[in-house]
């Protein structure tokens, strides 16, 4: 090869590199990661706040003029991966904020990697008040465990007039073991009676032998505030036994898989949520939900309603704070006050986590219905 | 404790028991034979689950086809399974072949999670065995007694052809050794080939089981049922048919009697079950029904 075709290729070649390069600096978007569980035990989750935030992108696509570009990474539910997830997400892609992790063990993973980096998070469904504990960047748009658990033992206490109760919690779960505890101790204070507490594994599938000493113990209601996958082959077996006792449970059970496992053993199952879309009374919300079901031809859920306000907020502080720099953003963050999101008003209150209303929500015909909503 | 829950209980443990023993007689015959551990074996379970499944919703086959249906196509998986992954290895050492299983497991369990999803499907349970019989303030799902005969079914069946057939002799000779097999003018591949087509098929008519019982299908469904049936295997025996069936009842009792008799300790039930497993490589390797290991090379 001559010297002048040398010459003639480098040309090429720069041209060809400058000409990929530009479009990637003229595109200019502000990216934001996502890290949620697609697959895995609770996939269900992650699909539903990932069907939320699509919408929320839709309704709001651009802040401070550029078009936010969402990045998605499965953890496959599972703490290792979420970590993983989160360092590629933030050396890899460079993102500016992160909406996830979902669950609130997987969070945990995540939430010291991204703090040590500065970017703020927001996850929509992690709801015990460690995830956020001691971390000045992290968020959620969920209220938190204590007050799930509070709120359900004086629904049980109070509409359902319960005075005894048995409590079946999955001890590897942080989220159930959480939502237990403060069952059990505001039940205690109203003056009701635990008679049995006993516990289950993620990933059981066989729950007679616990069914069977639970029915002993006859309890007015059953306190199982498990996830989806557990709590629907729980309430079958349940049912078999023969137990009737009406079963109360968290938002993490409100998912549509249980229905369709479970069928006529979760009738009359009670759940304390975060949405419901007859609650619904915001414009956006009504704008929401009216753009999600013509997309997805089904009911809006609460895990999208979540996801959808995870988005909302960090595009919101984004706007107010004027930057992308993360302190600013995770100030603005920590200053939002009457927010009108899908899922309700939302205030950030102490370490990221909101204050807001509560739904209780139960199965009914095979259908989510809305019952009543408790303030906070 | 009433006698009335720990009868409850009782049956509670037989159901459990008599799944596991149902999974573990596959197992145990696949290692019997061969000298393998089929790790895929709870793998196949969850296969045949999935087809019986989709066979019953886009077929829209009743269940006395799905069914059948979907045991055939797990034991052609299994043929399959044997030609790709265990085949080429039939000559290199034992824990190559061992290697190979555990990666023919994750290959069926991500297989299943990229095509089919990871969020779980409800298994159709029909009609016929979905009541329950409420008899002396007892709950007895026709389930839980259909389930061990449909296990005992099979291991008496399994037991006729490995010891009162043709081929089941062939099998018992591959057993002892493959060279002199083939020596005899035994076509050992075809041997090897009805040996993973009986052990699959075994694996899907308890998958089947397992779904009816656990109607909760996903792509992981099979690890606990398969650890759990290898845990059975040893404990009676490994290669031992009926020691399976024994040790699969047994595991299933104590699981159930531990968290009955000991409600606090009902979190370390999984525990307990590879307690046992521990125990008994340290102590009886051989298992409950096992032959003393003789060293075959």
């Amino acid at each position: 090869m001559g010297k002048k075709s040398v010459w003639a290729l480098m040309a090429v070649m720069s041209l060809l590199f400058t000409s990929l390069a530009i479009p990637a600096l003229a595109a200019d978007t502000i990216k934001i990661g996502m890290y949620l569980p697609l697959t895995g035990a609770v996939a269900a989750y992650g699909s539903m706040a990932y069907e939320g935030i699509k919408i929320a992108n839709e309704m709001e696509p651009e802040v401070l003029g550029k078009k936010i570009e969402l990045v998605l990474v499965d953890t496959k539910s599972d703490k290792i991966e979420a970590a993983n997830a989160m360092t590629r997400l933030l050396e890899k892609e460079k993102v500016v904020a992160v909406i996830g992790e979902a669950i609130s063990g997987n969070s945990m993973a995540g939430n010291p990697i991204s703090e040590a980096a500065k970017i703020p998070t927001v996850s929509p469904s992690a709801t015990n008040p460690l995830v956020n504990q001691g971390k000045n960047y992290a968020f959620r748009a969920c209220f938190i465990d204590p007050v799930q658990g509070e709120v359900a033992a004086r629904f049980a206490r109070n509409e359902l007039k319960a005075q005894t109760a048995a409590v079946i919690i999955d001890i590897g779960q942080d989220y159930c073991v959480g939502l237990g505890n403060f069952f059990i101790k505001e039940f205690v204070k109203l003056g009701g009676k635990i008679v049995s507490t006993t516990y289950i594994q993620t990933g059981d599938q066989d729950f007679s032998a616990q069914l069977s000493a639970v029915q002993a113990a006859k309890p007015d209601i059953i306190y199982a505030p498990n996830y989806y996958t557990e709590d629907a082959l729980m309430a079958k077996q349940a049912r078999d036994l023969g137990i009737k006792q009406p079963i109360l449970t968290g938002d993490g059970a409100q998912a549509d898989p249980l229905l369709e496992i479970g069928g006529a053993a979760v009738e009359d199952m009670y759940f304390t949520g975060h949405f419901h879309k007859q609650a619904a009374n915001t414009d956006r919300a009504k704008e929401y939900i009216k753009r999600f079901e013509e997309k997805n031809k089904k009911d809006a859920d609460a895990f999208g309603a979540l996801g959808a306000d995870s988005y909302f907020l960090l595009v919101d502080a984004i706007k107010r704070a004027g930057t992308t720099d993360g302190t600013k953003v995770r100030d603005a963050l920590a200053a939002t006050k009457d927010f009108k999101g899908v899922s309700g008003t939302i205030s950030m209150g102490e370490n990221g986590n909101p204050i807001k209303s509560m739904v209780i929500n139960k199965v009914e015909k095979g259908k989510f219905i809305y019952v009543t909503t408790i303030n906070p | 404790m009433t006698s009335t829950i720990l009868l409850q209980q009782l049956i509670n443990g037989i159901s459990l028991g008599s799944l596991y023993g149902l999974v573990a007689i596959g197992y145990t015959m696949v290692y019997g034979i061969l000298r393998l551990i089929n790790f895929a074996h709870g793998d196949l379970l969850m296969f045949a689950a999935y087809i019986a499944i989709y066979a019953a919703a886009l077929l829209a086959l009743p269940w006395y086809l799905s069914f059948p249906l979907a045991v055939i196509a797990t034991g052609l998986l299994g043929i399959l399974l044997d030609r790709a992954a265990y085949k080429p290895l039939r000559n290199a050492p034992r824990i190559s072949l061992l290697i190979s299983a555990i990666g023919a497991s994750f290959l069926l369990e991500n297989l299943a999670l990229v095509f089919i999803g990871g969020v779980p499907k409800a298994f159709p349970r029909p009609e016929i065995f979905d009541r329950v019989i409420p008899i002396l303030g007892l709950r007895i799902q026709v389930l839980t007694l259909y389930t061990p005969v449909v296990t005992l079914v099979l291991l008496f069946g399994l037991l006729y052809i490995v010891f009162h057939t043709k081929v089941g002799k062939a099998m018992r000779a591959a057993s002892k050794d493959f060279e002199t097999t083939r020596l005899m003018g035994i076509n050992l591949d075809r041997i090897i080939s009805i040996t993973f087509l009986l052990g699959s098929m075994l694996a899907a008519a308890g998958g089947i089981m397992w779904a009816m019982k656990y109607p909760q299908v996903n792509p992981f469904m099979g690890v606990f049922p398969g650890l759990k049936a290898f845990i059975a295997a040893v404990l009676g025996g490994i290669g031992n048919i009926v020691g399976a069936v024994l040790g699969g009842f047994l595991l299933g009792l104590g699981e159930i009697l531990i968290v009955a008799l000991v409600p606090e300790m009902a979190q370390y039930r999984d525990a307990f079950a590879f307690v046992i497993l521990i125990l008994v490589l340290l102590f009886r390797p051989t298992g409950i029904m096992g032959e003393p290991i003789i060293d075959k090379s």
